[in-house]
């Protein structure tokens, strides 16, 4: 390989202009050495941290805060590294101009991969410092002590970090050993986040507040239904509606600006009304979207395959579970500030991945990356692909329009539910045999799912809402699934437990008859809930304890261990039955395969009359390996639960072959405060191990633990969700 | 037209038109950002303030009916500097995720205080069951009401 390696220096020196973060081409990269995390595409120490002349720090991550509190987490790893108390240590996040690419904020993987690359990275500039220091105090670098940035020799003598002023433009090389987890002082530790004392006292926090001097707003006008093409709206009568600035068409794209909010929330209602639209394709029948989805082409792969002794004496089973399409339903929606200005574009936005949108922009707008900056501000809770990537290219279109008047635009209600990229509609079939010994010894089981990832950054296309709608049509980009071990459709659908016969067929639908992307869990959600009711069902024609059950055919002993902590927890009885109305079930997966596991004890009480199932109480056990943040962890495990007994009670998006009907709370409900359970966590600590991702590693055992409870309770099985009054009423007559 | 409204004890005034709702003159004139656009329908609670000490869905409230009334935002209980108890207590008890509908949930939780001031877990949960929470932050929204319950019986 005589290709010369290229430093970032070398690129942007060539350029002359600021270009923090880029691509490598894949063939330079494989000459050099494999740094951990995310120092991988972002490879020089600076671009992570650099100290100040104040002798502070400023550190810089390409994830962004989704009020999962990862800006915290990612301080206290960077703080124990660098050896500064968090108050100095700064953190610049998600901003096209300054910070490391790292694509999307998703899959539970910024601690694993930011995380990795600042413990490095800081390791590594503490490390520097210590060597700056032995030479000018003339002391060996085994004869230094660090304490909150001052370096200090045995005779007394010490040196500040900003004295020693270190030269960190230079390549990561990951050699220096990061602290071992017995001296964290700060890692580990339940730090307050940072960003709750603005949250509640109305502080300037969320895109949303932004009001930067002159700024107007924005609204959108979108079709009945997806592919409707605009004929026709009446601009005259919008534009003489008072304060409007502007009504911005660009083929089926329409939009207006207006000085006030009100005022472009009323130009927006004139031109809905006014508008003709030539009606895109009828949405399938609902009541048989499980069918459609099955007999659309697919992309078939056969995975985790197992092949042992074939059984003799075994019993077979099958069972076929559902689960629906499914939305983010964020409690504010989508929003972005977007100012056109002397030919560049800058886009505050709650987006999950400042650089993919961009790419996604420059497609849009025809402008080039360097004219445009993605800047992440914090938003609604996303939990996924929603609004935020789509309402930042429609307010960049507007803003274009009104050179030099940063425009604000949140999408109303009805958008938000109406247009985002729902969790797909999956279907699961499962097929076992059942050994004579009570043991499962043969395992098939097969998925059909659309994608699970349409995000920015498409390959071949345009993955926002308005590039569809333009005069000049962008084509949406090809859906893609991430590969296992993570997976997509297919994530979490191999069993963790010793089957010696199995064999997964994931079934990658492609054509999306309702648009669709990432949902918090992509597939894990509904292969969990599959996997885990059909080991309950199992269990049962076994005459097993579901807890016993699952432990006979599960080695890996962290997985054994917070199923055994979590029955410890809810009191578990071998063989307890439910009584009618009450039961209790569990739940229990190791998040993609490769992140934290988690258990999860549900009970349920069903009134069998109005056909309602609740959840009043959930104990979870949670091994993350080294643990950051202990109540961010149990915050994001418990949220997680009472997100998915939401889901698993009552969400469902309804459609008609007319469009969507999910529109407002009332057309798409979501657990309530008398309805949330309590969540009872138990957190085992492994410091020795390395941090597993974790912000989505509850809802599939919840869900689990939740549906094999209702089975548990009533003797009936649901297999498919949400579990709403009209189905456990059908089920129980 | 010039609409007089009293927000937090200050009066205030706003040229907009009288069904303009009460939550953009808060965002947009007064720069007030705790109160949220959830929804516009006084579904999720996001824009509750108190009006007259009334948990009031501000997105579907008209400033014109307002002239004579107290208006009271997430604002005018306390500050960074100096939290009202309810606002303590959701630091201390961590009772935020994301912390959109923070605002919502302390100003509903504020006036159930305000008429019951050791309410029950229920009746947090009752006085709070129309405020929509997406994190799953519920437990410790709860925690958090019942310490500020706590704290007031205190002092």
């Amino acid at each position: 390989m005589n290709a010369p390696i290229l430093t970032r220096r070398g690129f942007t020196g060539g350029l002359g202009t600021l270009v923090v973060a880029f691509s490598l081409d894949p063939n330079l990269v494989l000459a050099q050495e494999r740094l951990p995390g995310s120092l991988q595409n972002n490879r020089k120490l600076d671009g992570w941290i650099r100290i100040n002349p104040d002798g502070t720090a400023t550190v810089f991550t390409g994830k962004v805060e989704l009020g999962q509190g990862i800006l915290t987490a990612l301080a206290q790893i960077a703080a124990e590294e660098i050896d500064l108390p968090l108050a100095r240590v700064r953190m610049i996040s998600g901003d096209t101009r300054q910070t490391p690419n790292e694509g999307q904020t998703a899959g539970s993987q910024s601690v694993e991969n930011s995380g990795t690359a600042l413990r490095m990275a800081c390791a590594e500039a503490r490390a520097i410092l210590i060597d700056l220091a032995a030479t000018r105090l003339g002391v060996a670098v085994d004869q230094l002590k660090v304490t909150d940035g001052v370096i200090s020799a045995p005779d007394g003598r010490k040196i500040g970090y900003a004295e020693l002023n270190p030269d960190l433009n230079r390549e990561a090389t990951a050699k220096a050993a990061p602290k071992p987890p017995a001296s964290h002082k700060i890692v580990g530790k339940s730090i307050p986040r940072f960003d709750i004392p603005a949250k509640v006292t109305g502080g300037l926090v969320f895109v949303q507040d932004m009001r930067p001097a002159g700024m107007l707003h924005g609204r959108v006008i979108r079709p009945p239904r997806y592919g409707s093409k605009l004929d026709s709206a009446d601009e005259t009568a919008a534009k003489a509606i008072p304060g409007v600035v502007a009504v911005v068409r660009d083929g089926s794209f329409l939009g207006v600006v207006a000085e006030r909010e009100e005022q472009a929330i009323k130009a927006r209602e004139a031109l809905r009304k006014s508008a003709k639209w030539t009606l895109g394709p009828e949405l399938p029948d609902p009541a048989r979207i499980f069918e459609v989805i099955k007999s659309l082409p697919s992309k078939d792969a056969t995975i985790g395959v197992k092949q042992g002794a074939a059984p003799t004496d075994a019993r077979t089973f099958e069972a076929v579970y559902t689960k629906p399409y499914m939305s983010h339903g964020s409690i504010g929606p989508s929003c972005s500030v977007a100012e056109f200005k002397d030919g560049r574009m800058t886009v505050w936005t709650h987006s999950q991945g400042v650089f993919p949108l961009r790419a996604e922009l420059v497609k849009v707008l025809k402008m080039p990356a360097a004219a445009i900056r993605c800047v992440h501000v914090e938003g609604s809770g996303c939990y996924g692909h929603n609004g935020a990537d789509d309402v930042a290219a429609d307010a960049a279109l507007l803003a274009r329009a009104v050179p030099d008047r940063p425009v604000r635009l949140q999408w109303m209600r009805d958008h938000e539910f109406g247009w985002e990229p729902y969790g797909p509609a999956m279907v699961m079939h499962a097929k076992a045999a059942l050994g004579g010994d009570g043991k499962i010894a043969d395992w098939e089981y097969e998925v059909w799912s659309n994608s699970h990832s349409t995000r920015p950054e498409s390959t071949d296309g345009t993955n926002v809402l308005a590039g569809w709608y333009l005069a000049e049509p962008q084509k949406m980009g090809p859906p893609t699934s991430p590969p296992q071990p993570a997976g997509g459709g297919d994530r979490n659908a191999i069993p963790l437990y010793d089957f010696p016969n199995q064999r997964v067929i994931h079934h990658f639908v492609q054509d999306m008859p309702i648009r669709v992307s990432a949902l918090r869990t992509l597939g894990a959600y509904a292969n969990v809930f599959a996997l885990e009711s059909f080991m309950d069902e199992l269990a049962a024609a076994a005459g097993a304890d579901p807890i016993a059950f699952r432990l006979a055919h599960l080695k890996d002993p962290r997985a054994r261990a917070v199923i055994e902590a979590v029955a410890k927890k809810a009191g578990w009885k071998g063989g307890e039955k439910g009584d009618g109305t009450r039961g209790r079930g569990i739940g229990f997966a190791k998040y993609k395969n490769l992140a934290c596991y988690v258990a999860v004890v549900a009970e349920v009480a069903v009134d069998r009359a109005t056909g309602m199932v609740s959840v009043p109480q959930t104990w979870a056990a949670v091994d993350s390996g080294l643990i950051i943040n202990p109540d961010g962890l149990t915050s994001q495990i418990e949220g997680g639960i009472i997100q998915s007994v939401s889901w698993t009670l009552k969400e469902e998006v309804r459609f008609d072959k007319d469009g969507i009907l999910a529109r407002d709370w009332a057309s798409y409900p979501i657990l309530t405060m008398p309805e949330a359970p309590k969540v009872e966590i138990e957190l085992i600590n492994r410091p020795i191990e390395r941090p597993l991702g974790s912000g989505e590693g509850s809802q599939g055992p919840a869900v689990a633990a939740v549906a094999n409870a209702f089975a548990n309770a009533t003797g009936k099985r649901v297999r498919d969700l949400p579990l709403n009054p009209a189905r456990v009423k059908a089920a129980l007559a | 037209m010039a609409i007089n409204l009293k927000v937090n004890g200050v009066a205030r005034s706003v040229t907009a038109e009288p069904d303009t709702p009460l939550l953009y003159v808060l965002r947009n004139d007064f720069e007030l950002n705790g109160a949220k656009y959830g929804c516009g329908l006084s579904q999720c609670g996001a824009c509750t303030v108190l009006i007259d000490g009334q948990a009031v869905r501000s997105c579907v409230t008209p400033i014109g009916a307002l002239e004579k009334s107290e208006i009271t935002t997430i604002e005018g209980l306390g500050s960074i500097d100096k939290p009202h108890v309810l606002q303590q207590a959701f630091i201390e008890e961590q009772a935020a995720q994301c912390g959109y509908c923070t605002n919502g949930m302390i100003m509903s939780a504020k006036e159930l205080l305000d008429r019951n001031p050791r309410p029950s877990e229920p009746d947090v949960r009752a006085a709070l069951a129309s405020n929509l929470c997406r994190c799953g932050t519920h437990n410790r929204i709860i925690r958090a009401v019942l310490r500020a319950a706590q704290a007031n019986g205190r002092t």
